[in-house]
């Protein structure tokens, strides 16, 4: 399906699940067509990076529920600092581990999993909502880490067949079968819809994928977009790295409100192939720039 | 033999991981990774080093780079394993703290009211989790009042009072070790307060005092170690020839 039919689908007040980590494989193809949408009031559950920060920009997020929001080179993004400092968005802010234990609640279609962490420590205080739970074996009570179950997942891989088959090709998997699993949709855009029969067939040094690289299955996936550096300008390994001196651009621009309407006028305003168009540009005027 | 105040700091972080076992060693900043190498090159060679993403060091990348950069690959660890470690207790850490109290209380969320603070942090991380699982230890670069705080404003890594006054689940593996930093070693007395263990050559007693903004304990503070030659050549030669250390401690 095409960016512009995904996002037809998301819906004001909707809770969305964003797969990746940080600044790693983020489908930022699918962030920035909801940008080109009226859609606002959403909540955002996310492993934070600039899909946060985006979104918030973008003034369509009312609740954001995160582990962290960090560029991983930048320690923190700059909108997720305003949003808070500002009070802008109401936040559940959850230990790493607490927040995987969601993830994993909701794909198994648990209320909740029990966990150590969070005990006496401030994330109970700042989410009054949590609740612990005793042992029925013992005398040990735990955090009940409640599902982060989600209305639509939106995640990318490196490739994928048509009928949503996903496959990842380097080091972590991060939580994207997760996300998949514990939404009522799951979007997946990948860098390449490939047949079937490719996902595992050798490439053209003669090695194939190993099996375990097939992350997400058909029966979790709802639609699959082809979205070629759909990551950008997060990491997608093996595909490419993260695009350093972007983010420093999008970090600095974050900063100041003119700068900030300058970005969004280059980068954000037309559709995906204007915002490649834009990239290829900006890194044509930086190779001349290097060999002048 | 000359050595530095970062190079005194490394060998106490090292330290920290004397008789840890075969665990995972979790190092956030410049000297706490050094100092990890180091333990695991002297005296704690069954240490698990990680390249900081997913995949446990057989033999360490150079420092600050991840596996693709070179080293000796010995298991895969993506993010999802990290938790699953941490929950096993196969793990020592030593983190950051933006701020710390006498009970070693620490934040790296925010500065303020967590609803609209005065300065957002990088959020509570893995913080709660790490020291209700395991051995917790912090690195602090700058030793001042503005980190060594009467109260946190938001506790992240649980100190001994909340974890005592929990008790139970919260307190079965709650384990803090030192505080490390540039001016000295602290460790807990029995009542679960931070005192002085030692202060660094060069500095006195009275100058971690003054740069502690809770009363401190320093009757029975000693001389922090100095590092051995063979430590020296190590770090210099091997772990850290680009010097990484000085950007993180002045001297």
């Amino acid at each position: 399906m095409s960016l512009e039919d995904f996002a037809g689908t998301i819906e004001s007040g909707m809770t969305i699940g964003i797969g990746g980590w940080g600044s790693r494989r983020k489908p930022m193809a699918l962030v920035r067509a909801l940008l080109r949408t009226d859609v606002r009031d959403l909540t955002v559950v996310s492993l934070g990076g600039p899909d946060v920060g985006l979104l918030c920009a973008a003034g369509k997020v009312r609740k954001l529920v995160y582990g962290f929001v960090s560029l991983d080179s930048i320690p923190l993004d700059p909108h997720f600092r305003a949003a808070r400092e500002s009070g802008a968005v109401e936040v559940a802010e959850y230990d790493e581990g607490m927040y995987v234990a969601g993830l994993r609640a909701a794909a198994q279609r648990l209320d909740f999993l029990p966990t150590r962490a969070g005990l006496a420590s401030d994330v109970l205080t700042m989410n009054p909502d949590l609740r612990t739970v005793a042992s029925p074996y013992g005398e040990e009570e735990y955090v009940a880490m409640p599902a982060l179950r989600t209305d639509v997942a939106l995640i990318h891989l490196n490739r994928a067949d048509a009928a949503g088959n996903g496959q990842y090709l380097g080091p972590d998997p991060y939580f994207d079968d997760l996300y998949a699993m514990g939404a009522d949709r799951c979007f997946l855009s990948c860098e390449e819809v490939v047949p079937t029969g490719r996902l595992l067939a050798p490439g053209e040094d003669g090695r194939s994928a190993p099996v375990q690289s097939l992350l997400v299955g058909r029966i979790y996936v709802t639609g699959v977009i082809e979205a070629p550096d759909g990551a950008h300008f997060t990491s997608c390994v093996p595909d490419y790295d993260r695009d350093e001196a972007f983010q420093k651009e999008y970090a600095a621009a974050a900063k100041d409100p003119d700068a900030w309407r300058t970005f969004e006028q280059t980068y954000l305003r037309g559709g995906e192939d204007a915002y490649r168009a834009a990239i290829a540009g900006r890194a044509a005027v930086g190779a001349d720039e290097r060999n002048a | 033999m000359e050595f530095t105040r970062a190079e005194v700091c490394i060998a106490a972080a090292s330290d920290s991981w004397r008789d840890a076992g075969e665990v995972l060693a979790h190092a956030v900043g410049t000297v706490p990774v050094v100092g990890a190498r180091l333990a695991r090159m002297t005296h704690s060679p069954d240490l698990v080093l990680s390249d900081g993403e997913a995949f446990f060091m057989a033999e360490p990348p150079p420092l600050g780079r991840t596996a693709a950069a070179g080293g000796v690959i010995e298991a895969w660890v993506p993010f999802r394993r990290v938790f699953d470690v941490l929950q096993s207790g196969r793990r020592q850490s030593m983190m950051g703290a933006s701020q710390l109290d006498r009970y070693g209380n620490q934040n790296i969320s925010a500065i303020g009211d967590w609803r609209r603070p005065k300065r957002q942090l990088i959020g509570v991380r893995g913080a709660p989790g790490n020291t209700v699982n395991h051995r917790t230890n912090y690195w602090v670069a700058r030793h001042s009042p503005k980190v060594f705080v009467e109260r946190v404003d938001i506790v992240s890594g649980v100190g001994n009072d909340r974890a005592r006054e929990a008790g139970g689940a919260a307190l079965r593996f709650h384990d803090l070790g030192v505080v490390i930093t540039d001016l000295g070693v602290l460790d807990y007395a029995a009542d679960g307060t931070l005192r002085i263990r030692s202060v660094h050559p060069g500095v006195t007693v009275e100058e971690v005092q003054r740069s502690t903004g809770f009363a401190i304990d320093g009757t029975d503070a000693t001389e922090t170690r100095a590092p051995t030659p063979e430590e020296l050549r190590l770090i210099r030669e091997v772990i850290d020839p680009s010097s990484a250390r000085t950007r993180e401690v002045a001297g």
